[in-house]
């Protein structure tokens, strides 16, 4: 622009200051995620090096024995299972049908508006609170006493709000146009819903679901005082059977079993965490192949 | 069933028999923003209105009353009677089914979700096609008419979305159709479509209006003048005039506002 043709592209001081701030600012924000990364590898390396000899075909397939200090963890493994199946039954059906009334057929008013911040509250609420609600509710006034049905059903109630969440937000994801376009055509709100909303949000409710089902497995509170058990060493055999869980067989034999080998509870942990992660990458390769096939 | 269709001040008397629509009074609000004041005005079967103003005139609004949007458009309110068939559609009970019979394309296109084929085949699963051969035949019908058909018969099961931006807009024609719709309304259809597709679905509409009423919004003042029997002329929520193409174009008109408009002199 001035009169001197200046060669192409020559810093100025200005920006030769701006860069070197491009600098700092990279190298501040990576040393930031590495530092948030070491803790997940340090975890992961300990239990992999103190846990991992403890792993074998016999300790998943076999019960505890000699007062927990010997034996397997099926019965917790199994018990685990049947907890988060039994609470994913309950709150899945009740968690997407609320999310799809509340995205797709509730005014927008105050109520709704009140539900919602309810909702994101209620996702708050401690799970010793909901391990309290659920022993006053399911275990004492249902009368399902100590059980694997009283334990799921507050689980469920404390993934609930996150279910309904994760599904609205899927649903919100799908464009408002291609709603409009359906009803103008003279199609009903559900017919919408079936045909085009649903179809286009439903890997991102499965992905949460999926999220749901891995932080469920780990939770220890809600279930120690509304069906899971110290020690059983027998499998059950319906919902209204107590059980031993992954987590709580964690922390008893941590705090409560002081001659359990040293090596014991890191090889539980890494039982459960494998069970967790092999559950998110399950949600991550979902969600990269919905990725591929995109529809807008 | 004619008997209560009040004459208007759009046209002759003879309105009353002839007209699809009759709008009486129709105000739309959007808030305390009032975008269309007190419109009466008449579209008769078989014709094709054009309606043409400036940015921000109603037009768009008009169309959207037509189709009881204001329903689930946030802050939208109408007044005023519009009667579809003699029928006023504030007291149709089935709003689906008064939906289903008006076909409305947008200025930019919406391919739904679905492949080529499925989007025009939904209208007809909605209202209960279930045979394949009939839904491949009312397909084949529908892109035909919108000129789609020879560029996309070999992929058909491919993603609407994946389409040109013209082909998309022939696509939500196609699907408009579908609708088997007596009343088609069109709101600058062709902003995304080049000049020779414009022209190619010009022709399907002089065709398609032996058997329906089209209401056609345009920026475009010529393609009134090319397609509309009738054109009316909004200007900021004001329905200044509505005369026959021929009349509007040779210069005699009722305002001079809207000589103005279509020389071009003001807008
Ligand atoms: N959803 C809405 N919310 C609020 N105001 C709106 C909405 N839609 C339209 N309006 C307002 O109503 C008035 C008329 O708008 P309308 O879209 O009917 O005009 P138009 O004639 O179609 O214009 P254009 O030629 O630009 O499409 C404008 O002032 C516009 O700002
Ligand atoms: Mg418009």
């Amino acid at each position: 622009m001035t009169g001197t043709a200046a060669p192409l592209f020559a810093g100025t001081s200005l920006n030769a200051r701006d860069r070197k701030v491009e600098w700092l600012v990279r190298a501040l924000l990576g040393l930031m995620t590495a530092l948030l990364i070491l803790p997940v590898v340090i975890i992961m390396a300990l239990l992999v090096v103190e846990g991992g000899p403890v792993i074998s075909w016999e300790f998943l397939t076999s019960p505890p024995v000699d007062g927990m200090t010997a034996g397997g963890i099926l019965p917790a493994l199994v018990g685990t299972v049947w907890l988060v199946v039994v609470a994913l039954i309950a709150s899945v059906p009740v968690g997407v049908a609320a999310a799809v009334y509340l995205s797709e057929y509730a005014p927008d008013n105050w109520l709704t508006r009140a539900i919602n911040l309810a909702i994101i509250n209620l996702a708050g609420v401690p799970s010793i609170v909901h391990a309290l609600f659920g022993v006053g509710a399911f275990v004492l006034f249902f009368r399902f006493g100590t059980s694997i049905l009283a334990a799921s059903l507050t689980l469920a109630v404390m993934t609930l709000p996150v279910v309904i969440v994760s599904t609205r937000e899927s649903l919100q994801a799908v464009p408002r146009a291609f709603r409009e376009a359906c009803w103008n055509m003279g199609a009903t709100r559900w017919q919408t819903i079936r045909r085009i909303v649903l179809p286009n949000a439903l890997s991102g409710i499965l992905t949460g679901i999926i999220l749901e089902v891995s932080r469920t497995s780990g939770e220890t509170a809600p279930i120690m005082f509304t069906g899971a058990a110290f020690f059983l060493p027998f499998l059950p055999q319906g919902v209204l059977d107590q059980t031993m869980a992954m987590s709580l067989h964690l922390f008893v034999i941590t705090t409560q079993v002081p001659d359990a080998p040293e090596a014991l509870p890191f090889g539980v942990a890494l039982v459960l965490i494998s069970m967790v992660l092999a559950m998110n990458a399950l949600s991550i390769a979902f969600r990269m192949y919905v990725r591929g096939r995109k529809k807008w | 069933m004619v008997g209560d269709v009040a004459p208007n001040g759009g046209g002759a008397s003879a309105d009353a028999l002839s007209a699809k629509v009759v709008v009486q009074n129709l105000t739309i609000r959007y808030g305390n923003q009032v975008a269309l004041r007190g419109l009466d005005l008449s579209i008769r079967r078989n014709e094709i209105l054009g309606v043409i103003g400036p940015a921000g005139s109603g037009k768009t609004s008009f169309l959207r009353a037509l189709n009881r949007m204001d329903e689930f458009i946030p802050g939208m309110e109408v007044e005023g009677r519009i009667t579809f068939d003699g029928r006023d559609i504030r007291r149709v009970r089935n709003v689906y089914a008064l939906r289903s019979r008006i076909g409305v394309v947008f200025p930019l296109p919406v391919g739904l979700p679905l492949t080529v084929y499925e989007n025009v085949a939904l209208a007809p699963r909605l209202r209960g096609v279930r045979k394949g051969s009939e839904l491949d035949e009312i397909v084949e019908r529908c892109l035909r008419r919108a000129a789609l058909w020879e560029e996309v018969k070999d992929r058909l099961d491919s993603l609407g979305s994946l389409l040109s931006g013209g082909q998309q807009q022939r696509l939500t024609i196609a699907r408009a159709l579908s609708q088997e719709p007596d009343l088609l309304l069109l709101d600058e259809f062709s902003i995304a479509v080049d000049p020779v597709t414009t022209m190619r679905i010009e022709e399907v509409l002089k065709e398609l209006k032996h058997e329906m009423s089209i209401v056609l919004v345009t920026n475009l003042v010529q393609q009134a003048r090319r397609l509309a029997d009738r054109t009316a002329f909004f200007l900021t929520g004001e329905h200044v005039e509505t005369s026959d193409t021929a009349r509007i174009f040779s210069g005699i008109v009722k305002d001079p506002r809207t000589h103005d408009y279509i020389e071009g002199r003001f807008g």
